[in-house]
């Protein structure tokens, strides 16, 4: 237990490594910490805006999502309603022209009817004329009598 | 290695307690003493080599480890050393942020080096206590000391360097405001400063010597211990059942150190087969048991039981001395940078 020179060696390879640690250890090893705490603070903040973003972004989603729901609703009720109205314009049309023809073609075989009346009254008359010469054999003035005729020929 | 007789036994005890010191002696010069009795001859100028060399390599050792753990300091993920190493700096920041409060750069690397260095200083002390200086002794070493924190000069010079280190800060901070808390204090009349400067000087040596030998007292304490348990162990030895007729038939009276090496090793083999999953547990405490017996007889066992439950608890007073001795350099540190 004597106290001897190893005191002084002992301080002085104290302060050798106290240097040592002071110079190469501590500073690298806490600058180190130091700045990766910091990135890892900013990373969970980071990480925090990024959910906080998620929640915007999806809140923002559905609320589209729900706009473009009802859009379509309305879209397919109007188209729809339109179908529905250009059937019945369609029927409605169809039902008009229907009648028309149906008209048309009436007034026609009406015209046809006279025409063929007329016909028949202006054959009937030569007929009437003709079977009248052949009976009488005579020569009947045929001015004179057309007028009678005529007028026998409508009475038909 | 002591035999039962107490004469053999208080040798033993003297040899461990005995540095390996390079000094002047006054008749042979410069040159390793022979004993605790030329080295107690050699007066101041004597160096205890054992102390320097473990305490210089367990320095480096620690600046080697922390060095290669800086070259790896990254932002980025940290793994197996620099983890460790972290743990430990962000540990002694933290208390060197508790108890100082000064802004100086210097304080948080000496509380490091400090804790570090005295903690693998103390740890020196759970080696098995003969092993080192027993292999040692082969190579023609007569004396050795492995734990440095056991030699008062070693405790003693790393106070004193905190001693110098307060001394440079009380001056440098606090400049004339330091001769005045020397002799104004505690009774502020200029009646008073023999009586102040007398008080608060012993008060300012108190603090290193306090710092060293508290540690030296701790350590020196614990490795006696150990040294008590092993003549116990030593004893046991050579009354061993099987082990004692073993060691007569190979070694005679004397053990060697080789035998203990062997059943350490074969120990340490057997525990580590059944970390790889070799060996089932039962069957390995049984295997140590039978060892440890062939060791050194069930007397033996009981001393190595002994040693290992001091071991144990010896790890604990290692850890707190070397926390201590810290956090008191700091608090010192920091009330020379206080003002009063």
């Amino acid at each position: 237990m004597n106290i001897n020179l190893t005191l002084f060696g002992q301080m002085v390879t104290f302060a050798f490594f106290v240097w040592f640690c002071m110079k190469f250890v501590w500073p690298v090893i806490i600058e180190a910490m130091e700045e990766r705490q910091k990135k890892i603070a900013d990373g969970l903040d980071a990480a925090d805006r990024a959910l906080r973003d998620l929640e915007l972004a999806q809140n923002k989603a559905t609320d589209q999502m729900k706009e473009a729901k009802q859009e379509a609703a309305g879209i397919i009720d109007q188209a729809n309603k339109r179908a529905n109205q250009i059937v019945d314009e369609a029927k409605q049309q169809a039902v008009a022209e229907g009648d028309r023809l149906k008209l048309s073609a009436q007034a026609e075989i009406e015209q046809e009817i006279n025409r063929a009346k007329e016909e028949l009254r202006a054959r009937v008359a030569g007929l009437a004329l003709a079977g009248a010469e052949k009976v009488l054999e005579a020569s009947i003035d045929d001015k004179a009598n057309r007028a009678l005729v005529d007028k026998l020929a409508a009475q038909l | 290695m002591a035999g039962e007789n107490p004469a053999s036994t208080t040798e033993y005890i003297q040899h461990h307690l005995t540095n390996l010191v390079y000094g002047n002696h006054p008749d042979n010069g410069w040159s390793f003493a022979h004993g605790a009795q030329e080295a107690a001859e050699m007066g101041f100028m004597a160096i205890h080599v054992d102390s320097m060399a473990w305490s210089i390599g367990l320095g480096v050792l620690f600046c080697w480890l922390f060095r290669s753990a800086a070259k790896r300091a990254t932002t980025g993920v940290p793994t197996g050393l620099l983890n460790f190493v972290e743990l430990i700096i962000e540990f002694i920041d933290g208390a060197v942020k508790d108890s100082f409060h000064g802004r100086n750069k210097l304080v948080a690397p000496l509380a490091l080096t400090i804790f570090v260095w005295i903690f693998l200083m103390n740890f020196m002390d759970l080696l098995p206590v003969d092993l080192i200086p027993e292999l040692l002794m082969m190579v023609g070493v007569p004396y050795q000391k492995i734990v440095p924190s056991t030699d008062p000069n070693i405790t003693l010079g790393m106070a004193l360097g905190v001693f110098v280190l307060m001394l440079y800060y009380s001056i440098k901070i606090k400049g004339t405001g330091f001769i005045s808390e020397l002799t104004m204090h505690p009774f502020n009349h200029w009646a008073f400063i023999p009586v102040n400067l007398f008080m608060e000087t012993v008060g300012l040596l108190a603090k290193p010597f306090s710092l060293g030998l508290r540690l030296f007292g701790n350590m020196y304490a614990g490795e006696m211990i150990f040294i008590l348990i092993a003549t116990t162990f030593a004893a046991g030895a050579g009354a061993g059942l099987i082990g004692g007729g073993l060691h007569a038939q190979i070694f005679g009276e004397h053990t060697s150190a080789w035998f203990w090496l062997v059943i350490f090793i074969l120990v340490c083999g057997v525990c580590w087969l059944n970390l790889k999953g070799k060996i089932p547990t039962g069957r390995t405490v049984l295997l140590c048991m039978v060892f440890m017996t062939i060791g050194g007889g069930l007397t033996a066992l009981g001393g190595g039981l002994m040693q290992w439950g001091w071991a144990v608890f010896h790890i604990l007073v290692i850890t707190l001395q070397a926390f201590i001795f810290m956090v008191l350099t700091v608090v010192y540190l920091s009330m020379a940078h206080e003002e009063h």
